[in-house]
């Protein structure tokens, strides 16, 4: 640990000292680290103190999981600009589940189940409580990891059930953690630009993801990056979930979530990989009280997910058999990945994998 | 030994073998980036990224050599087997040429059948047909192939080659430059010497060539230093090397493939390029392969020692690949590195800048 404390990263932009001393003495960072962070050309010294900041919390281990990616349904009431998997009602390739075809979709060993869906205008709440029941009774083993806030905040917008009483009915019902989707980037500008004015908004998703932390559910957090969106727009997103970190204190991982062109085509060309590189590290350094921060390979690829994790990344996810989302959006990762291949992707890196639950409760260190 | 590395390559001074095995074997894969970037801006100040428009054909897949990493070859009378005319293999030319190639990288298999008649008339006719594309072709094992069927020596060959028009030698071949590297996986192929007297006496004559290195199989960090030893050991002797090429071995559907299940992966071929950045001190080049690596890990390594990008490689097989593909491909070459943070620019076969994008 000293060792590691006192390895100097090599920083060929001087103005990263001062970066580098906060990080060595444990000290937060301002926006203006920040908005240095994303427009530093030293990936390496950028880098190297995420990686330094990593190790600090986890040494060489690395986390992953053996999960199961569900969608009840891509029938949804938005239309964000972004979004290539939701569809309306009867539209052609809309999808809606029944609990026993989800049911079926979870094989026996599966130690988390992914949860998200549309916004479907007609499935009421208790179709979603039934879902986690039937779950957990058939498949106890499986922690469910289920509903973004947006999809929370929906269940009050369309059947005005309080976020406190959902999220109450679905832990008992065999809820235990919630994905971080959803956030998208924290701007009321680009909530205009890119037309998702009609779910929660930042304070809304951030409000119950409190409401959920206090209730003893953990949750993960995201920002969709790389494409219309302002360096200092990631900067403030990253710096109100840290804010709400500090009062909550129930967020396990921070996801960035590169975007993915497909048909929506807000950008020409997916954000580089160097991009992907630099956000990983800005958000381990400026998120300093987030345990993990995810290298998503469905989104990044395979390859620069295993490279990210010298540049600050603790976690890869999961075998996330079935992904949609990514790859209705023409993502060219596979759908699925063998636990084989997860470990490789670690090791590829010098990294040690863990296997761990939805709950991060280390179930196997593969040595 | 990091700070050791750092000032010995700041001062100018070359490596040496134990250091060149602690940045293999340990260094921290961001520093090592750091130090090859240092090592690149120093040779090239410029935020310059080059590549080059070219095409790889083959003439032939007949091969009597059967080297284990190699899916391509088939034994002459093989079902599969074909060879190319000299008009066929113009045809290929054109293709590349009409698309703006100015570099055809050719090679094939080792195929008894062909005379040395055959060769000459492939290089002087791209010479006299297509005046604006460079014949990058045969590697090391092909001249000697050349030599064994006309019973020339290899320096009367390459003479007669650059008498018909050709100047540059692609690095095909090298594999892993070691005597025990090379038993194993291509014991007919011969040792390293044979690989490097071909380059030796190419560079003697003038002609410009690239090394390459095939890496991620049998080898150790002792094989691998061994190859770099001898390449930057001749490279002293005529300075006769552009670049140098890593890639790694892809094992589907070889001989090898039975041992080794799996490619190396990304951060492998990372700290590849910029160990060969550093050590290889008398090199011009280093060159990222997105076409082997991937586009992305191209990128990336871009941070990594390399200050070339490759070709654009338009499609071996002509019948599939149509024009708006290759189209794309040469803008997406330039908008990949334009991503990476760099600017593009076209080059030649021999590295001199054609156009600043």
């Amino acid at each position: 640990m000293s060792l590691v404390l006192t390895a100097s990263p090599l920083l060929r932009d001087r103005r990263l000292l001062a970066v580098w001393e906060k990080v060595q003495a444990g000290r937060r960072l301002s926006r203006e680290d920040g908005l240095l962070l994303f427009e530093t050309e030293d990936l390496h010294g950028l880098g190297r103190m995420a990686d330094i900041a990593k190790s600090r919390l986890h040494g060489e281990h690395v986390f992953f999981v053996l999960n199961r990616y569900i969608n009840p349904t891509n029938v949804c009431v938005l239309s964000c600009s972004f979004c290539d998997f939701a569809r309306k009602k009867g539209e052609d390739g809309a999808f809606e589940n029944s609990i026993e075809d989800v049911l079926g979709m979870i094989k026996p060993g599966t130690r988390e189940a992914h949860i998200v869906g549309g916004h479907h205008p007609d499935w009421p709440f208790e179709y979603y409580e039934r879902m986690v029941e039937a779950i957990h009774a058939a498949r106890p083993e499986t922690q469910i990891k289920a509903f973004t806030a947006a999809e929370i905040d929906f269940f009050w917008r369309r059947w005005k059930i309080e976020p406190r009483e959902a999220l109450t009915r679905l832990k008992k019902a065999g809820l235990h953690s919630m994905p971080g989707g959803g956030a998208e980037v924290f701007s009321p500008r680009l909530q205009k630009l890119l037309k998702y004015t009609g779910k929660a908004d930042a304070a809304r998703w951030l409000e119950i993801h409190g409401i959920a932390h206090e209730l003893g559910i953990k949750t993960n957090a995201t920002m969709l990056y790389g494409h219309v969106e302002t360096m200092a727009e990631r900067v403030d997103h990253l710096l109100r979930l840290r804010e709400q970190q500090d009062k909550s204190g129930g967020f396990i991982t921070f996801i960035p979530l590169a975007y993915q062109v497909g048909t929506t085509r807000l950008v020409p060309r997916q954000t580089p990989p160097t991009d992907d590189l630099r956000t990983i590290a800005a958000s381990r350094l400026l998120l300093d009280n987030f345990p993990h921060i995810e290298a998503y390979w469905v989104m990044i690829g395979e390859e620069t997910a295993s490279v990210a994790l010298h540049f600050g990344a603790s976690d890869v996810n999961g075998t996330l058999e079935d992904e949609k989302i990514a790859h209705m959006a023409l993502a060219e990762s596979p759908a699925g990945l063998a636990t084989e291949q997860i470990l490789r992707l670690i090791r590829d890196a010098g990294k040690i994998p863990v296997e761990r639950d939805a709950l991060y409760n280390v179930v196997k260190v593969w040595n | 030994m990091l700070a050791a590395i750092r000032d010995k390559a700041e001062a100018g001074k070359r490596l040496d073998r134990a250091e060149g095995l602690w940045l293999l074997t340990e260094a921290p894969l961001l520093e090592l980036g750091s130090l090859a970037q240092d090592a690149r801006f120093r040779r090239i100040p410029e935020k310059r990224v080059t590549f080059v428009i070219d095409s790889n054909p083959n003439y032939t897949n007949v091969c009597i050599t059967d080297c284990q990493f190699c899916a391509f070859y088939r034994k002459p009378g093989d079902p599969e087997a074909w060879t190319l005319t000299v008009e066929e293999v113009m045809a290929k030319v054109e293709f590349a040429a009409q698309r703006g190639a100015t570099t055809v990288l050719l090679q094939g298999g080792h195929n008894p059948a062909l005379p040395l008649d055959y060769y000459l008339d492939l290089v002087s006719e791209t010479r006299r047909r297509f005046p604006a594309v460079t014949p990058h072709f045969f590697t090391a094992s092909e001249i000697c192939t050349m030599a064994e069927v006309s019973g020339k020596s290899v320096p009367e060959i390459l003479a007669a080659l650059k008498a018909a028009g050709q100047r540059t030698l692609p690095g095909g071949g090298a594999e892993i430059l070691s005597e025990r590297v090379r038993k194993r996986i291509e014991p007919k192929k011969g040792g390293p010497r044979a690989w490097l007297d071909v380059h030796r006496e190419a560079h003697r004559q003038g002609f410009k060539s690239t090394a390459t290195m095939m890496y991620g199989h049998v080898e150790t960090a002792e094989d691998v230093l061994d190859h770099l030893d001898s390449i930057r050991d001749l490279q002293d002797e005529h300075g006769g090397f552009t670049a140098f090429v890593p890639w790694s071995f892809k094992p589907g559907n070889t001989l090898l493939e039975k041992w080794i299940k799996q490619y190396k992966g990304p951060n492998a071929y990372l700290r590849m390029l910029a160990v060969s950045r550093l050590y290889l001190d008398n090199f011009p080049h280093v060159q990222a392969s997105w076409f082997s690596e991937g586009k992305r890990t191209g990128q990336v390594a871009l941070h990594w020692g390399a200050d070339d990008f490759g070709g654009t490689l338009f499609e071996e097989n002509v019948h599939a690949a149509a024009d708006y593909v290759n189209k794309t491909t040469v803008d997406e070459v330039v908008a990949l590195i334009r991503e990476a943070g760099f600017t593009p620019a076209q080059r030649t076969t021999t590295y001199e800048i054609l156009k600043a994008h």
